[in-house]
């Protein structure tokens, strides 16, 4: 399957998602600049990378999730694309209105930058098929604002159709988010979005590879 | 010439921790009947043309479009 991953100014971490995929694959993925109309037909992932899209200026990712690109992004997920959007790119389909809630300053008004354990809450999906049900990873997190919020009445729909993906573990939610949430997908299943960054954990010199099994997941490169 | 205030504000209930560390540096100041604080953002627009009912129209799908989250934040349109 191949990967494309979206560059938009601001967006900082696109290079650590195209040495993750080029560890993983062998191959440099795709690039798509803000100003494309269009994703490739054979592409089977794009990846929404994080960093601080247009400075974060109004909100987190809403400048960035109104460009062009994030509009053809919109398009081949209505046609079951799959899409990753890691940590500002969480924002950015949140504001592009691709998953339901909104991501608010943390609550503790810190900037966190730190390692934190991650449970697979759904290991049903087609990016978390290769860890099991229940699983504690570690997980990198760097960011401002990824406090998740959501009305209850979306909050009961996550929870009932089991769109939580990944939970924070007991005691390391770095952001006060609701229910513990670090990860969720849309309806279809197709398109989640997650503040920590998986890229940044996929090889031994990261200090661990916990990462690596969403990527092989979603790129269908190692049967579950 | 059409000059417009648009005042976006979090949504009752929503946590605004911005809010609140803003209410405990005015606590810090002694300013001690400060009961709470909310944080939002003010947009001065001018708009090209004196058409008043238009503008309300545009002003609002700014606002829908792009200047509020409505997931959390109410809007205040104000043509000044």
């Amino acid at each position: 399957m191949k990967p494309a991953i979206v560059l938009l100014p601001g967006l900082n971490r696109d290079r650590d998602m195209i040495a993750a995929i080029e560890t993983i694959t062998g191959k440099k993925p795709l690039t798509l600049w803000q100003t494309e109309t269009e994703i490739p037909a054979d592409v089977g992932l794009v990846i929404v990378p994080g960093g601080f899209s247009f400075g974060d200026y109004l909100r987190c990712g809403a400048i960035g999730a109104r460009m062009p690109v994030m509009r053809a992004v919109a398009e081949a997920a209505a046609r079951g694309v799959r899409v990753l959007g890691v940590c500002n790119g969480f924002q950015l389909l949140i504001e592009a209105g691709l998953l339901p809630g909104a991501l608010m300053r943390n609550a503790s008004l810190n900037f966190v930058c730190r390692s934190v354990r991650l449970q697979i809450v759904n290991a049903d999906t087609a990016f978390t098929r290769n860890y099991r049900p229940g699983q504690i990873i570690d997980c990198p997190v760097a960011h401002h604002d990824g406090n998740y919020f959501a009305d209850a009445e979306t909050l009961a729909r996550l929870e009932g159709d089991d769109r939580i993906v990944f939970r924070y573990a007991e005691g390391t939610n770095p952001n006060g988010s609701t229910a513990d949430i670090a990860g969720i997908v849309n309806a279809r299943g197709n398109v989640l979005g997650m503040m920590p960054h998986p890229e940044n954990l996929v090889e031994p010199a990261h200090g661990g590879t916990d990462g690596r099994a969403l990527f092989e997941s979603a790129l269908d490169l190692v049967e579950a | 010439m059409i000059k417009a205030r648009i005042t976006v504000t979090l949504k009752n209930g929503v946590l605004d921790p911005q809010g609140k560390a803003i209410a405990s540096a005015l606590a810090t100041l002694d300013f001690k009947d400060v009961a709470g604080v909310r944080q939002g953002k003010v947009f001065d627009i001018q708009l090209d043309h004196s058409d008043r009912a238009r503008a309300e129209t545009e002003l609002a799908d700014m606002c829908q479009k792009l200047l509020a989250n409505t997931v959390i934040e109410d809007y205040a349109v104000e043509i000044v």
